[in-house]
């Protein structure tokens, strides 16, 4: 080493032709594939990509917590593979669920953490101030981790990884099922991070919008970089082709199903009232073609996003998705009679205790007849308990539940065999394949004879499975495990169809088909009750119900709840997230 | 303080916490010994006492009446009389007696002539070892009268050779105080494999084990952070169930403390290292529970001598018990509790205890994890 190169700060990760591999059973899964990769200090970079890519497994390496099969892997110029404890010291990793010992207090957590990273009881003092105050949980210092909410678990978990002062900060998710109250509080003090201490942060994330924070961004799709650039960078590739449509007569969904299917244009998603269209690059959508002058639709051409890009990268890749049969909408108007319709879920003045934490507070709405009706919040908000009362797997603790007409209390049985569910982790038998798991499930409806042969062929075709039919449900693609879930809980034609985090953890692609199936099946008269801790999916809603440590925080149509964050001195927010946030701070909740 | 032992410290702060804590922990490293040393106090008995048994006297005389009466006064019997053959067959198949005594209408004319005088035992053989003692009872309370009955005629007794038997270290044959020492080694294997074993295998299922591998501790660190809580908990369990044995149940402790209590260290050490070795296979607390119940708590109820008598088993089996380390630990129990601090068979067992504890702690420290796979 000469000694001008010694001045010098080595970079704060170096990846070389590194490759991974894991064996699951008797396959083989190629996690990594030659990743190369330069990461410039003090700078955030975000890598994005769809579930699966190998986020997850780069981190980990990046952390030292794995080794590489092939290639090499240098952090501030140390060889994770030789390097111990002294890169432990430069590197502060934090894993998807935080790492919190759930029955220790917030202190004794931090303690522990400060015990483990050698911290002297004077030093500790100091910066437990410091990240004190950085994170505002001094007034929870006693409280059992576990019992932390989503946004405060993170902020301790990040807490503890702070400890050390690391010069390399490597979160995985961090910000998956968190409020988004607390993850522009964690964008805070990334910025700060950055700013003071000059810390190089890498992180995994699923958020576009955060994405575009980063300095760079990371795109991963099988273990191979797709692409890797400044944000800016990414726009270029999706210059001139990103449009926003908007039309009084047409409304925003029928607008976007127009838009399906049109050979010209790749993506097209509902944001607040309008449609945001993402042209083939190269292309000239002629809008003339595909709506006539009486609709009245503006189209207005827009910058260009870094998910237009991510989805224009990954569709060149991905073999074509099926086709949903587009269903067409009702004329403009008659779906506003939805609030006409009878009620097909009542919900009145339910409470549900557990022991003495009370998970759902006096809740009370209706859902309507083919609507599609969203419950949103973040983790622990109170969604999944008021979803397992509504099925009829939980009892409440007070009020009245009618599913269908049946009260709960008494015909539970009754009320489920005419509801679909599909749970959160999907509930598919594993060892099973495609095929058995559509018979056996077509078995425990009920379903018999040329029916129920009827029901399996109409899964195979709608869904697209036939690919699949032999293969063990356990080995399929998340997306695919989802269609399958689907399926099965369309078995029986049942005219409630409940959805508990159905595009949790699935990709944009898989996302987007997703909600085309779900308006389609809406327009043939299903109801649809869906979860989710995504606030863009909001806008696929008829009406939904914001959710917050058991309370209602929001109701109403998106665009109500979009105008009710009005106030005084701000125009409203034009996304359901900023809506989200602006109802926190006017409820005075922000402060916790 | 230097960093390694601030490390290792924290870690068994952060133990003691969490298992004071954890409801689960706190019932298998508390209320399981305490149950089952209820159970096995109070509850299970290999002792047969009061057995039903059914006696048919077809003729009644003094003779009979007196023979009888053995059944009536013995601790070891409950009498139920029956007018015929027929009715206690009854019975019998319906389980409300374990043994039928016919005296035959002409017993007491035979017994005073010189024919000899046959008394019909039928014992309901499904349950072996209970029909064994059954019967060797039965012929006890005869023998018993027949030389009562001689002495009190004033002739000498009828049988030449006579057995004198004598209990030596358990005189007054209680199963209690040879079951409740051979417990101590099923609740320590419980703590020691067992809990162990769980609460490593929930530090991976929670995530909380990656963000430990990504501080500066090291293995070694991890490993002593749950050997050195879940050794003083498995050898407070031993204080506790030695404290119960003592003074609830009086079992009689004729050895030293000490042994005890050296043994039990090597022991634990050995089940210690069993439930590391098996969450390092199992990372899941339902695999890491299911394999360290059939591996170490099965085995030290099955084949460690506990219950089960080694030398009666199979030989296979008998071979297969040397690789059950409560087997040497229970041999230990036993014989300290019961006979004194006999060398003989302590030296040889502690040695094998060692040696377990050695291999298996070896085994954990080569075999852990230093990265996430």
């Amino acid at each position: 080493m000469n000694a001008v190169k010694a001045d010098v700060t080595p970079a704060p990760l170096i990846f070389t032709s590194v490759s991974k591999r894991f064996t699951a059973g008797n396959r083989v899964v190629s996690a990594l594939q030659d990743i190369s990769l330069s990461l410039p200090l003090g700078q955030v970079t975000a890598l994005v990509g769809p579930d699966g890519a190998g986020k997850t497994t780069l981190l980990r390496l990046a952390a030292g917590l794995l080794l590489p099969d092939s290639g090499s892997i240098a952090t501030f110029g140390l060889n994770t593979a030789v390097a111990g404890e002294q890169l432990h010291r430069l590197i502060g990793y934090m894993p998807q669920r935080f790492g919190l010992y759930e029955d220790l207090s917030v202190l004794e957590n931090l303690n522990l953490y400060a015990d483990l990273y050698g911290i002297s009881r004077q030093d500790r003092q100091l910066r437990f101030a410091e990240l004190m105050r950085m994170t505002n949980l001094q007034k929870f210092n006693q409280r059992l981790a576990g019992q932390l909410s989503g946004g405060m678990k993170q902020k301790l978990g990040l807490a503890c990884t702070l400890l050390n002062r690391p010069r390399l900060l490597v979160l995985d998710e961090p910000s998956v099922g968190v409020d988004p109250l607390s993850r522009r509080e964690l964008w805070q003090i990334i910025a700060l991070l950055v700013q003071e201490f000059g810390t190089t942060v890498l992180l995994s994330t699923a958020y576009m919008d955060e994405a575009e924070r980063c300095q760079q961004v990371v795109l991963l799709d099988r273990g191979q970089i797709l692409h890797q650039d400044a944000p800016a960078g990414f726009h270029r590739l999706a210059d001139a082709c990103s449009y926003q449509l908007s039309s009084p007569v047409l409304g925003k969904r029928m607008l976007q199903q127009r838009l399906q299917g049109q050979p010209d244009l790749i993506d097209s998603v509902v944001q607040g009232d309008a449609v945001r269209a993402v042209a083939r690059p190269g292309s000239r959508p002629d809008w003339t073609v595909i709506f006539d002058d009486t609709e009245q639709v503006w189209v207005t051409p827009v910058p260009p996003r870094l998910e237009d890009a991510f989805i224009m990268l990954l569709l060149a890749r991905h073999a074509s998705q099926p086709q949903i049969e587009a269903v067409h909408f009702l004329p403009n108007g008659s779906r506003h009679l939805v609030g006409q319709q009878p009620a097909v879920i009542e919900v009145d003045q339910v409470d549900r205790w557990f022991g003495n934490f009370q998970a759902v507070k006096k809740l009370s709405f209706d859902v309507r007849h083919g609507e599609i009706f969203g419950l949103l919040g973040a983790n622990g908000a109170g969604k999944t308990t008021t979803f397992r009362m509504l099925c009829g797997l939980l009892p409440a603790s007070n009020g009245r539940l009618r599913v269908a007409g049946l009260d709960l209390r008494k015909a539970a049985a009754q009320a489920r065999a005419r509801l679909g569910y599909m749970s959160q982790k999907f509930s598919l038998y594993g060892q099973l394949s495609v095929k058995q798991n559509l018979e056996f499930f077509s078995h425990a409806y009920g379903l018999r004879n040329k029916r129920r042969l009827e029901r399996i062929a109409w899964a195979f075709q709608e869904f697209d499975l036939t690919d699949f039919a032999d293969s063990n449900s356990v080995d399929l693609p998340l997306g695919y495990k989802q269609r399958l879930a689907l399926a099965c809980a369309l078995m029986h034609e049942p005219e409630i169809l409940f959805l508990d985090e159905p595009t949790s953890g699935i990709d944009p692609l898989a996302r987007r088909e997703f909600w085309t199936r779900i308006n389609s099946l809406a327009a043939q008269g299903v109801t649809i009750l869906v979860t989710t801790h995504f606030m863009e999916e909001a806008e696929y809603c008829d009406r939904l119900l914001i959710m917050r440590e058991g309370d209602i925080l929001a109701a109403g149509t998106p665009a109500q709840i979009r105008s009710s964050s009005q106030t005084a001195d701000q125009a409203p927010a034009g996304t359901m997230e900023e809506a989200f946030i602006r109802l926190l701070e006017i409820t005075g909740e922000a402060n916790g | 303080m230097n960093a390694a032992s601030q490390r290792l410290l924290g870690l068994i702060r952060k133990e003691f916490l969490q298992v004071l804590r954890d409801p689960s922990s706190l019932a298998i490293a508390f209320a399981m010994p305490v149950f089952l040393l209820l159970l096995f106090g109070y509850g299970v008995s290999l002792d047969a006492r009061h057995v039903p048994i059914g006696l048919v006297v077809e003729h009644v005389s003094p003779e009979s009446r007196s023979f009888s009466a053995g059944f009536d006064y013995s601790d070891y019997f409950q009498a139920h009389y029956f007018r015929d053959l027929r009715e206690a067959r009854q019975a019998l198949l319906s389980r409300k007696i374990n043994a039928i005594v016919h005296l035959q209408a002409d017993f007491e004319r035979r017994l005073n002539g010189s024919e000899p005088a046959p008394i019909q035992v039928i014992v309901n053989g499904v349950d072996a070892n209970t029909a064994r003692l059954t019967s060797g009872y039965v012929q006890g309370v005869w023998e018993a009268w027949l030389n009562a009955r001689a002495e009190w005629q004033g002739l000498t007794p009828v049988r030449a050779v006579q057995l004198e038997a004598r209990v030596w270290y358990n005189s007054g044959l209680r199963s209690r105080n040879f079951l409740v020492p051979g417990l101590i080694a099923v609740i320590m294997t419980l703590i020691g494999a067992l809990l162990t074993a769980l609460v490593m295998a929930r530090e991976w299922e929670r995530g909380t084990m990656e963000a430990l591998i990504s501080t500066p501790v090291s293995v070694r660190e991890v490993l002593l952070g749950k050997l050195i809580p879940y050794y003083l908990l498995g050898m407070g369990g031993m204080l506790l169930s030695i404290g119960m044995a003592v003074f609830l149940f009086q079992v009689p402790l004729v050895g030293s403390l000490w042994v005890l209590l050296l043994a039990g260290s090597l022991f634990l050490l050995a089940a210690l290292g069993m439930g590391l070795l098996i969450s390092i296979a199992a990372k899941n607390q339902f695999v890491a529970g299911q394999i360290a119940i059939v591996v170490t708590f099965l085995p030290a109820f099955i084949l460690s001598g506990f219950i089960f008598n080694i030398d009666s088993m199979p030989w296979p089996v008998q071979l297969f018990t040397h690789l059950v380390a409560a087997r040497y630990f229970v041999a230990i129990l036993q014989t300290v509790f019961l006979a004194g601090d006999i060398w003989e068979v302590i030296l040889p067992n502690a040695l094998a205890l060692l040696l377990m504890a050695l291999a298996f702690l070896a085994l954990a420290l080569w075999r852990a994890p230093r990265r996430l796979e």
